[in-house]
């Protein structure tokens, strides 16, 4: 059973905020769940499925209680940043299967006004927690054996944050709106080698919002109709150390499996959505998606490629990650929500695809350099 | 991180006490499936590749090379790098690199085991031979 063009987005929200030290968390999810209905025209009454992953205070039984919500299906998969586009496939194949007809994906919270709650660890912790992983320095790792194997440089990598850049000054939400080159990306500080502190994203307060639904409902709504057509996910972590290539990540499954079911490859993509927590997170997925092949990344996003209206591949024309929104630490929402704007035709007219009929949002969690999980959506006009 | 950083005490358990033990002796154990022959770390009682459990013990040479890394320039004990080491035995393993200068790694250098203490058992970490 495939989930091909039986579920659809029909209301997207991303909270205007970037900093909400007068919100609670649960508030922002409500506001959040308030926003995307309003967008697909439904009330909360007709919700019958709710997806939640680690940002949930207390969980999907919390959640949904505080919410008021009445569901017949529920699902908390957490697998970090990706965990909304993990949602949305495991929504279609809820839709697809009879199990609820009405889905709502939350996510929301505040790492900017407060610290963020420590990850949670497996059997791995004794022998992995006294050496400092943070993000920074574990996607350091991945940059770092990128460069030494197939020579791709910090230039390169800036041409990621460049782009975001340029599509982020039309975003009056953007938290870095102002438009950078890559000499301002290699004159930043250095985080964690090679990583520049431009090479990071912004950390943000705030939160998103997905309806998905069937056919038969959103035919009757007001919105541009937006399908799902592929999905797929994947895990990868060092598996007892054999064979250890940091230069890849799950998406090279949870891609293929995405595109296959959609029945669609790379080159006809018009529009994508990749997960930017760091520009080499944005290198290696394009690689590992089939946008170019294995370590021929950094020419790929070179001389703007990623800009839209300049480049071949328009990407993260929100801003991203990088410039506008990682709301949680956890960037797999916005991704889901800028890739509907566009193929509704919604984004702003600076940096909307002409005719976008076919988009991806892709994401990763966790770290990519340790254990992480990888998701891929394949999107329509329909 | 320096010699003045207080690293967490391992916690351990069943699976892993010998493992423990043996740090206290300065020793690097890693994990060998006598069904498969392949070696892992961190240690299973099941092997990750065969699933079978015919895993025993096996003292690594404590030697390897760096995989990859990265130097972390801020933090509150200061600048530390953290790096996967591939050991001679076959598997890789995350740690950290000290008692060097940490301008000067690279992938590809060769390394050996040290351990620092805790509260209870010894930690691995790694430095330039």
């Amino acid at each position: 059973m495939s989930i091909k063009g039986k579920a659809y987005i029909a209301g997207i929200f991303e909270h205007p905020t970037r900093h909400a030290p007068d919100k609670s968390t649960a508030q922002l999810h409500a506001e959040v769940a308030r926003g995307a209905l309003a967008d697909a025209g439904l009330s909360k009454a007709d919700i019958d499925g709710y997806f939640c992953a680690g940002d949930a205070p207390g969980g999907v039984m919390a959640m949904a209680d505080y919410l008021g919500l009445k569901v017949r299906h529920f699902d908390s998969t957490d697998t970090g940043g990706c965990s909304y586009i993990v949602h949305l496939g495991h929504a279609a194949e809820a839709i697809t299967a009879g199990k609820c007809s009405i889905a709502l994906i939350t996510l929301a919270g505040k790492p900017r006004t407060g610290v963020m709650p420590p990850r949670a660890t497996g059997a791995e912790a004794d022998f992995e927690a006294a050496y400092g992983a943070t993000t920074h320095n574990v996607y350091g790792m991945c940059a770092m054996r990128h460069m030494h194997e197939f020579g791709t440089t910090s230039e390169q990598l800036a041409w990621i944050k460049v782009a975001a850049s340029h599509h982020a000054q039309y975003n009056p939400h953007a938290m870095l709106p102002d438009v950078v080159t890559v000499e301002d990306v290699l004159n930043s500080p250095m985080i964690s080698d090679p990583l520049h502190r431009m090479d990071c994203c912004v950390v943000t307060d705030g939160g998103g919002a997905l309806i998905v639904t069937s056919e038969t409902i959103a035919r009757g709504l007001k919105k541009p109709l937006v399908r799902m057509i592929g999905h797929g996910e994947a895990l990868k972590g060092p598996r007892g150390g054999k064979n250890l290539d940091l230069t890849y990540s799950a998406g090279v499954w949870s891609g293929p499996r995405a595109f296959e079911e959609a029945g669609v490859t790379p080159k006809d993509i018009k529009y994508a959505s990749i997960y930017d927590s760091f520009t080499i997170t944005v290198l290696m997925q394009l690689e590992d998606l089939g946008f170019c092949r294995k370590g021929e990344g950094g020419k790929f996003v070179a001389d703007g490629n990623l800009i839209s209206g300049v480049g071949k591949l328009p990407f993260n024309t929100d801003g991203g990650g990088l410039c506008s929104n990682h709301p949680v630490n956890r960037g797999g929402m916005t991704k889901i929500i800028e890739a509907v704007r566009q193929l509704r035709g919604e984004a702003h007219p600076k940096v909307q695809v002409p005719n976008c009929d076919l988009a991806i949002a892709h994401g990763t969690g966790g770290l990519l350099g340790i254990r992480h999980a990888a998701s891929t959506c394949i999107l329509e006009r329909a | 991180m320096d010699s003045a950083v207080k690293y967490p005490t391992p916690q351990g358990n069943p699976e892993t006490a010998k493992f423990w033990q043996q740090t206290v002796e300065g020793k690097l154990l890693i994990k060998r499936c006598t069904a498969c022959g392949e070696v892992h770390y961190f240690p299973r009682s099941i092997c990750p590749f065969c699933f079978s459990d015919r895993t025993v013990w096996e003292e690594s040479s404590g030697e390897g090379e760096i995989y990859s890394f990265s130097l972390m320039r801020k933090s509150a004990s200061g600048p530390y790098a953290i790096g996967y080491v591939t050991l001679k035995e076959g598997p890789s393993l995350l740690t950290n690199f000290v008692d060097c200068d940490l301008q000067r790694l690279r992938i590809g250098q060769k390394v050996k085991v040290v351990f620092k203490t805790t509260d209870g058992a010894p930690l691995p970490f790694f430095t330039p031979v």
